[in-house]
This record gives C-alpha cells, structure tokens and sequence, in this order.
C-alpha cells in the first residue's frame, strides 16, 4: 500500500552521503582498556559522582547520582577499577567533572541490573522509574532526560511519535538499528504505547530508508497495530522535533514550547529502543551506536560502542583518517560540534563521528548578501536569517527580539544555502547570546 | 578570531551554488536571446554588448580600486549588469551611450550604495532610464535584419516602427504577425525581441532555482488580465499576447525584476511585487507619454520592496495569526 511522503515548511536537501554505510552490519567495538564517563552527558544537573579513586565498578554500576530531577544517572559500561575523577575534556569543548576507569576486561555485571517480570503491568510512575533510573536521554542529540519528557508528557498526550528520519548526511545509525534490531524498536514503541495509552505509536521513517519501513512493517499486524509506520520526505530538518510534529500531525508547537503543548511527545526510535532494553533486561544506557564516517576515514562503519571510549578508538576502528581531516565532527555535518582534540569519550549523546575534508579556503573573507531569499525559503522556523545577521552585526538587539531570534533552532539550512557563504548561524548564535547577556544585565541593573 | 568562530561553527557543509555560480547562471540564461540579437541585427549587438561588459567592469574595478575596498569583479555581477544594459539599448546606439550608462549603473547606483546587494535599483534599469535624458538615442530603432556595422555611429540606421508604437497608439500592431513576436522578428531594443528565447532563459533560471517563478508569474499574469480585461482593438486575447511579447516585458520580467538585491526575500512579498511591477507597466504603457514602461514600473516596484517586505514576514512559527492588538499595544 503506497502512503503519502510527508513533509513540513521549509529545509533543504544537503544529499544523504550515506551509501558508505548503509549496508555496514553493526560491528561491537570491544571495550577500550581505559574510559571516561563525563558526569554530564545529557542537560541539565550534572551527576554528582558515587565513586572514587582506587573503587572496584561493576559492568552496569551506577557511578553518577543524578542531582535533581533535570539530570540523568550515569552508569559503568565495564567492570575495572576507578583510575581518577578529576575533570577532563568533554566533546562539547567544556572541562567536565569525569570518572576515569581502568577496564579489568572481566564485564563482571552488577546486581543493579535486573529484567523487569512483567513490563506489561508496570505503572506510570514504575515505568518512568526505571527510564531514570537507566540513566536514558535523547539519543537523536538533545540528550534531555527521558524521565522528564515521559512525566512532562503523560495526560496531555495523544500522538506518540518515534523519530526515524534521520536527516543529517553520512549518518545511518538509526538506519543500522531498524535493520538489525527491529524488535527493540518495536517493543520501546509498545512500551511508549501503554505508557500514554493511545492506540497506536506513530513511526516515521525517512524515504531514504525504504528497505527499513518494508522491514518493519512486515513485523506488524495489518489490523489493530500497536504502530503505524509512515514514510518521511528526505529532506533535512525533518528530524527536528517540531518539523517531524508538523509533518506528522500539521500542528505547529507554540514558540519556546515543548511538543506536549500540542500533545505530541516524540522520541527517536533509538531511545525508544534503550528504553526497551532498559525495561525488559534492566540494562542501563551504557552503549550506544556511532556512525564513524566521512570522506576522510578510511573504512567507514557502523559501531555499537561503550560510552567512555575514546573517539581515537573508533577513527582507530575505522581504518584511520586518509590524510589529514580538514575538520573531525561529532554529528552530523549540519549541526556536529568540531572536535580538535580525539582523546574525548563517546557520550549519551554521539550519534556519529565524522572526518570531513572540506578545506577551509572556501570561505569568502568578505560575504556579501545578495538578498536572494534562499535563507528565508528553507528556514523550518520561518524566521528571516538575513535580517538577523544584518541586525546582529550592527548590534540591534531590539530588532533581533522583534524577528524572533530566539526560535532559531540553529539547523543550518540558511547558512548552508546562502550563495554569499555569508555565516548566518555563528552570527544568530551571537545574537542570541548578545540578547541573553542584556537580559541579564537588564535584571542585575534593576 | 571572527573566521575561526565561523569555521568552528556548524552546518560544514555549504551547498555548491554560489554568488559565482548564480551570477554565471544569469549569463548563460541570457546568452540565446543575445545570440538571436546577433543574428537579426548583426554583429554590432556583440560587439556594444561585449563593450558595455568592459566598461561596467571598468568602473566597478575603478570604484573599488580608488576607494581601497575589495575588489569584487570575480563575483560577475558587474558582468550580468553589462548584458542587462546592453540588452535594453537598441542596437544603434553609439558606444559613448553604453559607456555613460555603464559607468551610471555601476558608479551611482550600485557602488555608492554600497556595492553587490545593497543597491535598492537593478542597476541596468536606472541606467536605462537615466539614458532617456538622449531620448532620441534610446528609442532609433535599426530595421531588422539590416545588419547595422560594426564601428558606424547611428548614421545609417532607420527609425523603424516596433510593435510598442502600434499598442501604444492603440491598435495591434501592423506586419508582424504573433509568431513573429514570439520568435523574435520585429523591431526594439537589441535583446527583447525574442520571447521564445527570453522564456527558455527563464525556464532555465527557474530549473536552476535562481529566481523564483512568483515574481515572473505574478508579473506577466497580473499584465496578462489587465491587458485582457482592458483591451484596445478588436480582439482581447490578440491584444494580450501583443501586450506581453512587446517591448520588454520579457525581458523585465524574467531578467530584471527577479535581480535578487532589489525584490522581495519573502514569499508573499515577492508575489506582491510581481504583481505590482505588472499593474504598474500595463498602467504606463496605456497612460504614459513613452510607449514603453516597463522600466519604470519595475525601478518603482524595487523603491517599494522595503515596505512590501516588511509587511510580508512570514508568520511566526506556532502561532495563529498575527495578533496586531498584542504587537501594537503601546506599554
């Protein structure tokens, strides 16, 4: 049965660059011999740490406790022994609070990870229970607690969305995750299901994908689905939360709202599958699949890896860099976050590891606007990315607050189609940030 | 500090258009319509053509030379400009024309505002108006096919009549038939005879994603009903397609009015615009004193683009409405 390719206002088609590895089999990459587990990993609290120097962990083992209800646990992908908790570098570019463990190769499991009897007759407040206490967040990148978005959501929700469209180029974990582990899908999509207790889970994936949705769908009941799967254009934004909203139910979540202002609660279907495994085995978040990609890496691949692990040894896993890459990303080439030092660890939150060898003399020293409009015919947000950059230089806060800087999601569909290469993103960033200080100051002042 | 910030930044991809590549987009649109020109009026439209490209990369190096800014001839928007003028002159007119108007455009109206994209008149345009201070000049038309030289002034060229006269006068025009108008054979300024060419040149563009199709479509549709509704002569289609073929009407709308810097950025701006470059022309050309008036109606549509763009954001993503109440409350 053909359905309707779906689609929202705006973005653009940076190409998929995907075909690398796409048909890449997940491989396990083998726990590294030392990890570092950042106390922060999602938003919010940072963990407070449980343990110290010269403590025994065991695989599994909650090393980080949660400080407030924003913040998520962080737990050991392996069993060794505590080296250091001092801080240390994280991929944000930040010096995070980290625990430093020495793996004894043993994987001993802690007695902290225990099946659940009876997933089908947990309670609400059971079920985010243990979405907490498995240290879960948005996997697609917002790494935002889980739990918060399950208690936030629960009673105001009537569409349940998993997020499979993943739009950034080169990046196919999602894809590898569908293909080779439908059933953990499928079962976080039935847990999220009786959680809100709406008929059915919405799974949009996107075109690019075709042999995933037959996949999946081959896997449901023709009548009375606990999931309905529904194809997505491939364009990009369309993972962003609330273009996948708009695409799926044509509502449009109000600005500086969360989707359960219009009753949708949106989950990528790789943390619906975390949540799987955490419910029915107890294990907690404590891997992850990383995309290591891009024209400079040799063999590119698809790897489930532990958190902790060094970004050198998933290059290391990929065949090392061709050359010298003219940049290392964490993310997608759309949104990733330059990484200058390899030496980082996997967090919650890396979904791919990509060398790019884009040179950097493309840049004009000069841009110059030619007011051709592209910027406001792809921005998702329908903001005038333009405006805000003609504004930001000349320091027009009001301006800037009048057009609405603030919704800018920061996608980079402006900066990407602009044929001025004018840099639309960093200078709307600045003027979010220029906005932020003069409202602090603005409060100090009073 | 700032290009390291811009290169840390994401997205780092950038897609493979660029001002470069949209300008020379717009030049290779232009070339068939500029072949024809050659062949019906002869060589002479090459050579002021590739003239007035010299001269309009003259000043622009000129311009950015004395004032020690960056020079910007790589960019080959003063090139699109240079065809543009040439394109809108007729073909007899002498060479010291082109260079005045060239040196307009570039000097005036482009670089004193501040040069690529800060200019709020298309540069050809202005230039094209302000060479009907020569109005004898700007409006000798050659006789088709008679293949006016190379180097002569415009001593041996005839005032023909073109279509524009017949429609302004009232009455469809007389010996050309609408084939005709639609290939090209029939007098007026070197590059905007031919319709067919000027339509794959902006189907061209199109496909390309270069200009958007509102503002052509907006144009010749607003032109077309009124033309329609309106009609001189006995046949109110026939009218029509006269109406739209004539003149530049073409030309302005698929080449002139799209200039990027001075139309709309927004959707529902640029239809506005369309439509008001299209009203305006067909309200010269009926009420106006020259037989032309597309020029003018374009160059007052781009002096309004400001206000139509203001008034078109796009609506606030998550909201209804514009609420005017709230935004206008005065605290």
């Amino acid at each position: 049965m053909l359905s309707p390719v779906r689609s929202f206002f705006g973005g653009v088609h940076p190409g998929g660059r995907k075909t690398a590895t796409d048909t890449c089999p997940i491989e396990v990459l083998p726990a590294p011999a030392r990890l570092t587990l950042p106390m922060s990993m999602h938003t919010g609290q940072a963990c407070t740490p449980l343990v110290k120097p010269g403590d025994r962990v065991l695989l599994g083992q909650r090393i980080g406790e949660a400080s407030g209800e924003e913040s998520a646990h962080v737990h050991s992908p392996v069993s060794g022994a505590v080296a250091a908790v001092e801080p240390r570098l994280h991929p944000d570019g930040t010096q995070v609070l980290s625990v430093i463990i020495d793996n004894d190769f043993k994987d001993t499991p802690s007695g902290e990870i225990r099946p659940c009897a009876d997933p089908d007759r947990l309670t609400a407040p059971e079920f985010t229970q243990l979405v907490r206490n498995a240290g879960i967040v948005g996997l697609g990148g917002s790494a935002r607690p889980t739990h918060l978005k399950l208690a936030s959501s629960l009673g105001k929700t009537d569409t349940v969305i998993l997020n499979g469209a993943e739009c950034e180029p080169y990046i196919t974990s999602d894809h590898r995750l569908l293909l080779e582990r439908p059933e953990e899908v499928l079962g976080g999509a039935r847990l999220l299901r009786e959680f809100f207790g709406v008929p059915s889970v919405i799974i949009g994936i996107g075109a690019d994908k075709h042999d995933a949705i037959e996949l999946l769908r081959s896997r449901l009941p023709i009548r009375h689905s606990e999931a309905d799967v529904i194809t997505l254009h491939t364009r990009y934004p369309q993972g962003g939360e609330r273009q996948l909203v708009q695409t799926v139910t044509g509502r449009q979540v109000p600005p500086g709202q969360s989707p359960s202002s219009v009753g949708c609660a949106v989950f990528n279907i790789s943390t619906a599958a975390a949540i799987y495994r955490a419910v029915v085995s107890g294990f907690p978040l404590i891997r992850r699949i990383v995309t290591v990609s891009g024209p400079g890496m040799n063999t590119p691949k698809v790897l489930d890896v532990a958190l902790g692990t060094p970004f050198s040894a998933l290059a290391e896993a990929a065949g090392g860099f061709a050359g010298t890459p003219g940049k290392v990303l964490m993310g997608g080439p759309m949104m990733g976050l330059v990484q200058s030092d390899l030496s980082v660890p996997v967090v919650k939150g890396t979904n791919a590891l990509l060398a790019l060898t884009e040179p950097r003399a493309r840049m004009p020293s000069e841009p110059v606007c030619i007011r051709c409009g592209k910027c406001v015919a792809v921005c998702p947000m329908h903001l005038a990315p333009l405006y805000l950059y003609a504004y930001e230089q000349k320091d027009n806060l009001a301006e800037l607050q009048k057009l609405n800087i603030a919704d800018c999601i920061e996608c980079g569909c402006c900066s990407y189609i602009c044929p001025g290469r004018l840099p639309l993103v960093p200078s709307i960033r600045a003027g979010k940030q220029k906005l932020a200080e003069a409202s602090t100051a603005g409060r100090e002042g009073n | 500090m700032e290009p390291d910030r811009n290169f840390l930044s994401s997205p780092h991809i950038r897609a493979p258009e660029d001002t470069r590549s949209v300008m020379l987009d717009v030049i290779i649109a232009l070339l068939p319509a500029l072949a024809f020109s050659v062949y019906y009026f002869g060589w002479r439209s090459l050579t002021l053509t590739v003239f007035t490209v010299l001269c309009c990369l003259f000043f622009e190096w000129l311009y950015r030379r004395l004032l020690k800014k960056s020079l910007t001839l790589r960019d080959l928007s003063a090139v699109v400009t240079g065809i543009l003028l040439a394109l809108c002159l007729p073909v007899t007119a002498p060479y010291w024309v082109a260079a005045v108007g060239a040196a307009f455009a570039i000097l005036v109206v482009k670089q004193l505002y501040g040069g690529l994209g800060k200019n709020f008149l298309n540069p050809a345009l202005a230039a094209r108006a302000f060479l009907f201070s020569w109005p004898s000049v700007m409006t000798t038309w050659a006789v088709p096919m008679s293949r006016s030289s190379i180097l002569g002034a415009s001593a041996d060229a005839v005032t023909g009549a073109t279509p524009m006269t017949f429609l302004h006068a009232g009455t469809l025009p007389k010996g050309v038939e609408l084939y005709q108008m639609l290939m090209g054979q029939r007098g007026g300024s070197l590059g905007e005879t031919s319709a067919l060419l000027l339509l794959l040149g902006g189907a061209y563009l199109v496909v390309r994603r270069v200009i958007p199709l509102r503002i052509p479509v907006a144009f010749l549709g607003t032109a077309a009903l009124l033309t329609l509704l309106f009609p001189r002569g006995n046949s109110p289609l026939e009218w029509m397609l006269y109406s739209l073929m004539g003149g530049g009407m073409l030309l302005g709308a698929i080449f002139m009015a799209t200039d990027p810097a001075t139309s709309p950025v927004t959707a529902a701006g640029q239809w506005i615009y369309g439509a008001l470059c299209g009203a305006l022309t067909v309200f010269f050309r009926y009420f106006g004193a020259y037989p032309e008036g597309v020029a003018y109606a374009i160059l007052i549509s781009n002096a309004s683009v400001w206000i139509i763009e203001r008034g078109t954001f796009p609506r606030r993503f998550g909201t209804k409405r514009r609420s005017w109440k709230k935004a206008g409350a005065p605290k």
